[in-house]
């Protein structure tokens, strides 16, 4: 993924960091929980809820399971509506390619919408480098470009901001990258949405090639959907003359009905709508409406080593509504940088350590960066099961083990950091399965109660730190029903 | 070797474990959800329309094939427009009652011309009620899609009850893929400020719909 992610620390070190950053949790606490309590209104109104969301997990499930003939189909589709399709391996291929199509239009610069595969593959650093100014045109995109910043969230990038903050970013930094903020600019959202109509009209106007992303794309017909709401997205794959659209493999739906269950879940997860202001669909190029010229990339990039992982692979359904991260207790309060990706919260949690492999430091906490609640499972739209994953992803990290990566089989060696919580469980496995050591130590342990310490020393004192440890009973359970035979006749 | 034929290969490799399961589409995905929610008589369907269009900040009017020309022009007036764009095959009857400038919808035209035009009036191909979405897909009478993008005022007429559908399934249904399709749901908005919505970024600020009856 982005190389702005290098060398980020392990999620416990940056998420203590964020904690302690009042302004951030009271920012992201404020948006979280608005957004929470619309969610559940919006999602309360169809009663068929439970159905649509078994269906979108069946239509991904069905479609990951033929990945590589709706591939074919897609391909076939694109072709024949007038479109180019381009096969991308890994980041660097993305990223060359979509350079390559940009120099031939001759322009030296792109207007964006918000993609997160474009954000995952780093494509405005890479254009950068090839003298491409990309411009950002998602309000919350544009805050976080503005401010030299990363995004912190999938939907709303720019979330740990509060509006007093973004009207300090326009107005110091507006001017650098073209039309400067109006005079007197306050910060009522309504003001600072003005703003950046007015900074980015002349950046629309006179665009020649667009970048997009898409939501989903339709084996079947060949069609692209884009899902938004301010209308840059319409601006970007309708007023340039070249569109060029970078989408990962897994964004396949089979038939254009499946739609039907995706445009009712995604806009009330996501944004708590029953509709959101804008979709655009395309097939292909149309004479004389929209660019010219269309350019489809299909992305892998770690998505065909997630797809091998028999339990990791579910994560693939996601369809990046952001529901998993605005109901999350960790996300809210650590926010979304600690994670060290693109894709915060628990879907990043379960995502970025399969795209990218479980190697670095943060990618191997970030399997941790949970409490296990399954609040994001109860969201999710597609129903994955992120604490079944997240506890798959730690049994990997301690344990090692086979994985793909790169399209090539390898063995993983277990994480350093984990040696002592591996010899507990050793010790665990050789008690449980000795009964007699095992009394001989429960006996030992009650009669010695007493004297136990409040909290571990060494190497354990930080787990012990933050919980309580768990009191030992006076005379062990096996004692206590062998004496009374389980209370019966009320023995105590 | 190619990274298409490389990206296939490691799909087929991945999926080494599921070769037996063969269930075909149609039977992989139950469709127990519903086709539409609730039970409506056509005119309380387009009560629904109406409603939800206006709960995310569209202005609704209603008139009859007798008061729709009437009524377009008072809007435009009343918006102090000089000009607006028309649609190739856009019911010239619609603007018989309006003196304001128009603007064809031609090829040629560049976004910054379009970006000095006031309004734009269009007919829709299918409204959705449930989720008070109008779609527009290009046909004569609503034009090139960047007509109703740039124009910061938007009028669009739907005939009711013969356009409007109850929900997104069967909204999907009267739509033809193959042609480039947008939905809208009220005017421009965002929820980019703190996660709370705003209307009116970089589409239409003023999106007014008027549902016509009489068909």
């Amino acid at each position: 993924m982005s190389g702005t992610y290098l060398g980020m620390p392990a999620f416990p070190e940056a998420a203590r960091e964020a904690v302690a950053n009042t302004t951030l949790r009271g920012n992201l606490r404020h948006a979280t929980h608005t957004i929470r309590a619309k969610r559940a209104k919006a999602v309360n109104e169809v009663s068929d809820w439970a159905g649509l969301r078994e269906a979108g997990k069946r239509i991904k499930d069905h479609t990951l399971r033929h990945l590589d003939r709706y591939l074919i189909q897609l391909e076939e589709s694109v072709t024949a509506a007038g479109g180019v399709v381009h096969w991308a391996a890994d980041a660097a291929e993305a990223n060359e390619i979509v350079t390559r199509l940009v120099k031939t239009t001759g322009e030296s610069e792109v207007v964006k919408v918000k993609s997160m595969a474009t954000q995952e593959i780093g494509l405005n650093e890479a254009l950068r480098d090839a003298g491409i100014s990309a411009y950002e045109t998602d309000l919350a995109e544009l805050i976080v470009q503005l401010g030299g910043d990363r995004p912190s969230h999938i939907l709303v990038p720019a979330i740990h901001r509060n509006r007093g903050e973004i009207r300090d970013i326009f107005r110091s930094e507006m001017g650098e990258w073209g039309r400067p903020a109006p005079d007197g600019l306050t910060d009522t959202p309504a003001e600072l949405a003005e703003a950046a109509r007015l900074h980015l009209r002349e950046k629309f106007l006179r665009a020649k090639v667009g970048i997009s992303g898409a939501n989903f794309m339709v084996a079947e017909t060949g069609t692209l959907v884009v899902v938004e709401s301010e209308g840059n997205g319409r601006m970007c794959l309708t007023l340039p003359e070249t569109l060029i659209s970078v989408v990962g493999i897994e964004k396949i739906v089979p038939t254009w009905r499946d739609l039907e269950v995706f445009l009712q879940t995604l806009p009330r997860s996501s944004t708590a709508e029953r509709m959101n202001p804008y979709t655009s669909t395309w097939t292909g190029t149309t004479d004389g409406d929209g660019p010219g010229t269309f350019h489809l990339v299909l992305l892998d990039n770690g998505r065909t080593d997630t797809l091998a992982d028999e339990v990791g692979r579910q994560a693939l359904r996601c369809i990046r509504c952001s529901a998993c991260l605005n109901v999350c207790p960790v996300y809210e309060r650590a926010g979304g940088h600690a994670y060290g990706s693109v894709y915060p919260g628990p879907i990043g949690a379960i995502l970025s350590p399969q795209l990218r492999g479980t190697g670095s430091e943060i990618d191997a906490s970030l399997p941790y960066a949970s409490s296990l609640c399954g609040a994001c499972y109860e969201v999710c739209p597609v129903a994955i099961d992120i604490p079944e994953v997240l506890v798959h992803l730690r049994e990997r990290v301690v344990e090692g083990g086979e994985v793909t990566r790169q399209g090539n089989k390898v063995v993983l060696r277990p994480a350093k950091g984990h040696a002592a919580e591996r010899a507990a469980m050793r010790a665990a496995r050789w008690a449980l399965t000795h009964p007699g050591a095992l009394r001989t130590g429960q006996r030992a342990a009650s009669r010695t109660r007493r004297f136990h310490p409040r909290s571990l020393p060494g190497p354990g004192r930080a787990w012990s730190g933050t919980r309580e440890l768990p009191p030992v009973p006076a005379e062990p359970f096996r004692d206590w029903w062998q004496r009374t035979r389980g209370g019966k006749g009320g023995a105590k | 070797m190619s990274s298409r034929e490389r990206i296939l290969g490691r799909v087929r490799r991945a999926l080494a474990d599921t070769a037996g399961d063969d269930v075909p589409y149609e039977r992989a995905v139950p469709r127990d959800y519903l086709r539409e929610h609730g039970d409506r008589s056509a005119s309380q369907t387009v009560d629904l329309l109406a409603e939800n269009l206006a709960d995310y900040r569209a202005v609704v009017h209603r008139t009859d094939g007798e008061g729709l020309a009437g009524l377009i022009a008072a809007l435009l007036d009343k918006r102090g427009s000089a000009s607006v764009l028309v649609p190739p095959g856009l019911d010239p009857s619609w603007l018989a009652r309006t003196a304001v400038t128009r603007v064809a919808d031609r090829a040629e035209s560049t976004p910054h011309e379009l970006d000095e035009v006031d309004s734009v009036v269009t007919a829709c191909a299918v409204a959705i009620a449930e989720t008070g979405t109008i779609v527009l897909d290009g046909s004569h009478d609503q034009g090139r899609r960047r007509i109703t993008l740039v124009p910061d005022h938007h009028i669009c007429v739907v005939r009711v009850p013969s356009q409007v559908v109850s929900s997104v399934p069967q909204g999907l249904e009267r739509l033809d893929p193959a042609r480039p399709l947008t939905w809208i749901s009220g005017p421009s908005a965002t929820s980019d400020i703190e996660l709370d919505r705003v209307e009116g970024v970089h589409g239409p600020r003023t999106l007014e719909v008027i549902l016509v009856s009489g068909d």
